[in-house]
């Protein structure tokens, strides 16, 4: 499924794909005893963020298609994923011998949500808050960044002036 | 499924991402490989977590997701910032400042 949106020439292929790949990861959540994260992995990606994608790609001419000329042998993409692959083992392997001590251990009686829960609520609260800021920071930066030059709102105005707005932008392309 | 099937489908994802990273031209589909990525480290994490009993690899997790949610909201008014400016979402395009 993944590599349907990488491979694919067509953005809308690439976002709906990307969706059922995020629901497919949740399932693997689920199957992890991990129920609170599969529920967020769903709300989050498949609700928020490709709304959020699907919003912003009507802001692109998002079926024209980007030409994308590759100027280097497929060798060295070929190297670079061994490479990578590689480095990857190397740091998962000790991990996967050593004995890790839990420090937050999972109590079978209280269920997914409750233990997040407390350990979010108590080990974890400052990082929350700081989590917390910074999707605020986040959110004001976005509204910041793509509501510029859109302080004049189209519908509200007659046919009459916005062809005066209209020239009075093309003038100032000219200049 | 032990840990290390676990971790090999999370490399293997991370692979497809990193693949869409360094192949696609297409500024919208890096932050599609990226947020690939990204699912790929929290499907280890996860699995770590339950493999010993110990609930941190899920908080990363969450961080992770709280992350990739600002990083797309920052990403896409940037990103259509420069569409606005150029009128195409190229990633060559963005070498204006070749030397």
């Amino acid at each position: 499924m993944f590599s349907i949106t990488v491979f694919t020439n067509n953005s809308l292929y690439a976002l709906s794909s990307l969706a059922a790949g995020m629901i497919f990861i949740s399932a693997f959540f689920f199957l992890l005893d991990a129920d609170f994260l599969g529920a967020v992995q769903i709300v989050v990606y498949t609700g928020a963020v490709m709304a959020l994608y699907a919003f912003g790609m009507m802001f692109f001419d998002s079926l024209s298609t980007v030409k994308e000329k590759i100027q280097n042998p497929k060798l060295v993409f070929l190297l670079t994923g061994v490479i990578a692959l590689i480095i990857v083992m190397i740091f998962v392997a000790p991990i996967v011998g050593a004995n890790i001590e839990a420090q937050y251990p999972v109590h079978p009686s209280w269920g997914n949500s409750q233990d997040v829960g407390i350990v979010l609520f108590t080990k974890y609260l400052i990082p929350f808050e700081v989590a917390a800021v910074m999707l605020l920071v986040a959110m004001i930066g976005g509204i910041i960044l793509a509501g510029k030059k859109m302080d004049i709102s189209y519908s509200e105005l007659s046919e009459e002036e916005i062809d005066a707005l209209e020239k009075e932008a093309e003038s100032k392309d000219e200049k | 499924m032990s840990l290390n099937a676990y971790l090999i489908l999370s490399t293997v994802i991370f692979m497809i991402g990193m693949v869409g990273v360094i192949r696609r031209k297409n500024l919208l589909m890096l932050f599609f490989s990226t947020e690939i990525m990204l699912n790929a480290v929290n499907i280890g994490l996860a699995a770590v977590s339950k493999f010993h009993g110990d609930l941190t690899g899920q908080m990363f997790a969450f961080f992770i997701v709280a992350i990739a949610a600002s990083e797309v909201a920052i990403g896409l008014g940037l990103l259509i910032l420069w569409y606005k400016k150029t009128g195409s979402i190229n990633l060559d395009t963005l070498q204006s400042m070749k030397g």
